[in-house]
C-alpha cells in the first residue's frame, strides 16, 4: 500500500483501506504533494475509539489523494513549510486541541471550546464575548493609525471584524477575524436524524444552498449506495447553474454600485429576481432550498416548466450582455476595477485560492471540469483569460461565467431524460466507510467529507465552504491598497461569513 | 422687499432642488425615484426627533452643524440670486463669505475629530485636502473676477458696468471658468465623481463620514446647510450661463431657476453615466480647473 491512496470524487471507501501512516510520514507526503501544485481539500482531525486521528484529502492536478495518521498532542506544523495548511492546521488546533508547534500565525479561526476538552491551545476559556484574547497584529510607528470595521457593519450583510494597519489612506495589512456565526454544524449533523440533514445542508451558507445540499447528497448517495437517475442529474446541474447566475448578477451589480455607478446596480438587481424567479420555477424555492435531496429531486421537471425556463433564459441573456456591456465599457469603471486588489499568481497559489477568485488570479481549478460530478462530465468546460488577480479579473470571470452557464443550462434543457421524484424513505450508510464530495458551487470549491464507524453512524461530519480559504485572499488583496478601495474588493470576491464560521 | 423675498424663496426652495438629482439619477436606473418633497419630509421627521450625543464628544461637536448652517445660510444672504440684490452686500464680500464656508468646513471637521473615530477623522483628512484644492481654484476665479469687474462683492460682479455673463464680452473667457467652476461645485458638494453621497460604505465616505454620529435636529442642520450650499454654487453658474432675461421680475425669477434646477439635472446625469474615482485620482481631477483657471487669468491680460 502507498502512502497517498488516489481516490475518485464520491467513490466509497472502507476506511481500513485509507493509508494510515505515522505522523512524519505523514507530514512528509503532504508537504511533498503541496510542493508539487497540489492543493489541499480536506484535512481534519477525528475521533475513533478514543483516539485521535488526523485525515487529508488533497488533490494534485487531476487526481484526488487521501491519507491518514494518528494525530500527536503537539505535532509539528506543515503551515512552517507552507501555507496552503495554515486555516486547516488552525482549525484542528481549535476543534481538537492539537498544537500546531511553529505555526506562524496561530490564531483561532471561530472562537468555541474544543470538543476534547483538552486544554485550549489559544488560552481562551470562553468566559468572554468573541473575540476573546484575540491577538491582533499591530504596526507601529510615526503616522501610522488603525481602523476597525464591525463585527456590525452599516449594510445588511453578515457579522464579521475587520482591522485594518494603515499609513494615511495606504493599508499595510488587513486583519480579518470572524466567527461571530458559528452554529457547529458540523457536530449539529450528527446529533440530528437524517430527514434533517439536508434542511441543515441548505443552510450551511443562504446563498450557496444548491451548491451544499449538492455535495451533501452525493455523499450520502455514494455511502447509502443510492442511484440517481439522469433526468435528476440534468435537474441538479441545472439549479447549481442557476444559482450561479443570480449570484454573479447579484454581484456584478453590487460592484458597480460600490463605484457609484447606478444603472446597471438597478438593472441587475431586477435580473437577479428573475434568475430566482427561475429556480422556482425548477424547484418550487427562489434560493433553491427543498430541490436536492440523496436519491434524486423533490421537483420533476416536465415539458412547461422547460419551455418556461428556456423562453425566459432567451429574453434575459440578450439583457445581461448589454449591462454587462455598460459596465465593462465604462471608462471610469474600468478605472476603479483595473489594477484594484491584486492578488498575484503566485500568492494565490500559496494560499490555495479556489473558484473564480483563484481563476482570476490564473489558477484554471474548476471543480466541474476536474473532478465532475453529475452532468458536468459531458459539458464543456469554461476557460478565461483575463487574470491578473484584481477586481476587473474577478469581475471578468464571473461575467464569463454567467454566459458559459447560460449555454449549460440551454444544452440541458434540450436532452429528454425526466427525472422520477424518487425520494428514499430510510437511508442506511455503510459501516466504516469514508467518501469525500466536492463540488463547484458558485463561489468556488464545496467539499463535504463523511466518515461512518463500524454501526454506519456518523464519526466524523466536516464541511468545507470555498469562503474557508478565500479570506485570506482578501485580507491579502489589500495589502498596499487605499482603504477606499476595500468595499470593492471585498465585494468582488463576495466571501460567506456563515459559510465559514458554519 | 425683493431681496428679502428673494431670500426666502431661495431658502424655502433648497431642499427641494436636490431631489431632482434623485429623480435623474432614478430615472436613468429605470426607477420612480422618492417623491419630490422627500427633502422636506426628512427635515420635518429629523427636527421632531432627539440628538444623541456621544459620552467622548464635546461642546465642540454640538457647534460644528449650527457653525455649519449658519455660514452656509450667510451665502444665500450676500448672493443675488435671478438678478435681485441681495440683502447684504460691500466691497470685498466674496472674501469673507468663502472664508466664512471655510469656518463652516473647520467646524464640522472639528466636530469629527471629537467623535475620535477613526473613520471619521479619515473622512476630515480627506475633506481638509480636497477643499483645499478646490480653494486655489475658487481664488483664481475671485482674481480673475476682479480683474474683469474691478469689483470684489457678488452684486457687484453682476451688475456694474462689466457684467460678468456667458453672453457678453468675455464668453470665450468664461466659458472655461464654468467648467472649472462646475468641477468646484461637484468637489465642495460631494458629488460623483469626488464622492459618493448614495454609498452606505464608510470607508469610502468623504464627507457623509464626518456626520455619522450627527442626528436629528443637528443632522437636519447639516443637511439644509448642504442644500444652501449647493444652491449657491449652482446660483453661482446658473448667474454666468443664465441667457434669459426678462423685464418682469418674477418671469426673470423663475427662468433663473429653471437653469438653476438644469443644472442639478446635470449633476444627475453626470452622477449616472460616471463611476466615482480611484482616491488618489481624485486630486487630479480637482486640481484641474485651477489650471483652467489660471490659463484664463494669463489670457485676461490680453484683454485688459
Amino acid at each position: 500500500m502507498s502512502n497517498l491512496m488516489h481516490i475518485q470524487n464520491n467513490e466509497r471507501l472502507s476506511r481500513a483501506n485509507i493509508p494510515h501512516l505515522d505522523f512524519d510520514t505523514f507530514r512528509k507526503e503532504l508537504l511533498n504533494l503541496a510542493a508539487n501544485d497540489g492543493q489541499v481539500v480536506q484535512f481534519f482531525a477525528y475521533e475513533d475509539q478514543g483516539s485521535y486521528k488526523l485525515l487529508a484529502v488533497m488533490r494534485q492536478n487531476y487526481k484526488l489523494f487521501v491519507t491518514g495518521c494518528d494525530a500527536p498532542d503537539n505535532f509539528a506544523s506543515l503551515t512552517a513549510e507552507s501555507e496552503k495548511f495554515h486555516m486547516f492546521e488552525r482549525e484542528i488546533g481549535e476543534q481538537y486541541g492539537l498544537k500546531a508547534e511553529g505555526h506562524p500565525w496561530y490564531k483561532m479561526v471561530r472562537y468555541h471550546e474544543n470538543y476534547t476538552g483538552k486544554k485550549d491551545v489559544f488560552d481562551n476559556n470562553y468566559d468572554q464575548d468573541i473575540p476573546g484574547n484575540y491577538p491582533y497584529f499591530t504596526v507601529e510607528g510615526e503616522s501610522v493609525h488603525e481602523v476597525a470595521v464591525g463585527p456590525v457593519h452599516a449594510g445588511i450583510i453578515e457579522p464579521g471584524h475587520f482591522r485594518f494597519q494603515c499609513c494615511g489612506e495606504r493599508v499595510f495589512h488587513l486583519e480579518i477575524q470572524l466567527g461571530y456565526q458559528h452554529r457547529g454544524v458540523e457536530k449539529l449533523l450528527q446529533t440530528v436524524p437524517y430527514k434533517r440533514w439536508p434542511i441543515i445542508a441548505e443552510t450551511i451558507a443562504g446563498d450557496t444552498t444548491i451548491g451544499h445540499s449538492l455535495c451533501q447528497s452525493q455523499a450520502v448517495e455514494a455511502l447509502a449506495d443510492l442511484k440517481v437517475d439522469e433526468g435528476a442529474s440534468i435537474v441538479r446541474t441545472i439549479a447549481l447553474e442557476l444559482e450561479r447566475i443570480a449570484n454573479h448578477i447579484g454581484d456584478l451589480g453590487a460592484l458597480s454600485l460600490d463605484v457609484a455607478f447606478n444603472p446597471p446596480a438597478a438593472y441587475f438587481g431586477r435580473i437577479r429576481g428573475e434568475y430566482l424567479n427561475l429556480s422556482q420555477i425548477l424547484g418550487g424555492n427562489r434560493f433553491g432550498r427543498g430541490l436536492v435531496r440523496p436519491g434524486g429531486v423533490t421537483h420533476v421537471m416536465g415539458a412547461e416548466q422547460k419551455q418556461l425556463l428556456r423562453e425566459k433564459l432567451a429574453e434575459l441573456t440578450p439583457e445581461v450582455e448589454h449591462v454587462n456591456d455598460l459596465i465593462f465599457t465604462a471608462a471610469s469603471v474600468l478605472g476603479r476595477f483595473e489594477g484594484t486588489g491584486t492578488v498575484s499568481h503566485e500568492n494565490a497559489e500559496k494560499i490555495g485560492l479556489v473558484g473564480y477568485s483563484g481563476r482570476a488570479s490564473g489558477l484554471s481549478y474548476d471543480a466541474r471540469a476536474t473532478f465532475p460530478t453529475e452532468c458536468y462530465g459531458k459539458l464543456p468546460a469554461n476557460s478565461n483569460e483575463k487574470t491578473d488577480g484584481d477586481v476587473c479579473s474577478r469581475g471578468t470571470v464571473r461575467r464569463e461565467e454567467i454566459m458559459h452557464s447560460t449555454t449549460l443550462i440551454n444544452t440541458l434543457l434540450d436532452k429528454e431524460e425526466e427525472a422520477s421524484s424518487y425520494i428514499p424513505e430510510t437511508i442506511e450508510l455503510a459501516p466504516d466507510s469514508f467518501v469525500v464530495s466536492i463540488n463547484e458551487a458558485w463561489r468556488g470549491e464545496v467539499s463535504h467529507c463523511l466518515l461512518t464507524d463500524d454501526k454506519g453512524e456518523i464519526l466524523r461530519y466536516k464541511v468545507k465552504d470555498p469562503s474557508f480559504h478565500n479570506w485570506t485572499g482578501l485580507a491579502l488583496s489589500l495589502r498596499d491598497t487605499g482603504i477606499s478601495d476595500f468595499p470593492l474588493c471585498n465585494k468582488s470576491f463576495n466571501l460567506s461569513y456563515c459559510g465559514f464560521d458554519i | 422687499m425683493d431681496s428679502l423675498l428673494s431670500f426666502c424663496f431661495a431658502v424655502a426652495i433648497a431642499p427641494l432642488l436636490p431631489a431632482v438629482i434623485q429623480k435623474t439619477k432614478a430615472y436613468f436606473a429605470g426607477k420612480q425615484g422618492p417623491p419630490l418633497l422627500i427633502n422636506y419630509y426628512t427635515m420635518i421627521k429629523l427636527f421632531k426627533k432627539g440628538s444623541v450625543y456621544s459620552t467622548s464628544t464635546s461642546f465642540v461637536f454640538k457647534l460644528g452643524p449650527v457653525v455649519g448652517f449658519s455660514t452656509s445660510l450667510m451665502m444665500l444672504l450676500y448672493f443675488p440670486m435671478a438678478e435681485i440684490a441681495p440683502l447684504f452686500s460691500f466691497h470685498g464680500d466674496v472674501l469673507i463669505l468663502f472664508y466664512l464656508m471655510g469656518l463652516g468646513r473647520f467646524f464640522t471637521i472639528l466636530a469629527a475629530l471629537d467623535t475620535a473615530s477613526p473613520f471619521e477623522g479619515m473622512g476630515a483628512a480627506r475633506e481638509a485636502f480636497f477643499s483645499t484644492l478646490a480653494e486655489m481654484t475658487v481664488f483664481g476665479i475671485l482674481i480673475l473676477f476682479f480683474r474683469l469687474t474691478g469689483s470684489l462683492s457678488f452684486y457687484e460682479f453682476f451688475s456694474g458696468n462689466h457684467v460678468i455673463d456667458l453672453m457678453g464680452e468675455y464668453s470665450a473667457l468664461l466659458i472655461l471658468v464654468v467648467v472649472g467652476l462646475y468641477i468646484v461645485m461637484l468637489t465642495e458638494n460631494s458629488r460623483v465623481p469626488v464622492d459618493d453621497p448614495a454609498t452606505h460604505l464608510e470607508l469610502t465616505m468623504i464627507h457623509e463620514v464626518m456626520i455619522l454620529d450627527h442626528s436629528g435636529p443637528d443632522l437636519a442642520l447639516i443637511e439644509l446647510g448642504s442644500y444652501f450650499k449647493l444652491l449657491f454654487y449652482s446660483g453661482f453658474l446658473a448667474r454666468l450661463i443664465d441667457p434669459f432675461h426678462a423685464d418682469n421680475a418674477i418671469i426673470n425669477g423663475l427662468l433663473f431657476y429653471a437653469v438653476v434646477a438644469f443644472i442639478y439635472i446635470t449633476i444627475g446625469v453626470v452622477e449616472s453615466i460616471t463611476a466615482r474615482y480611484k482616491m488618489p485620482q481624485v486630486p487630479k481631477f480637482i486640481l484641474t480647473p485651477f489650471i483652467l483657471v489660471f490659463f484664463v487669468i494669463i489670457l485676461s491680460m490680453g484683454v485688459m
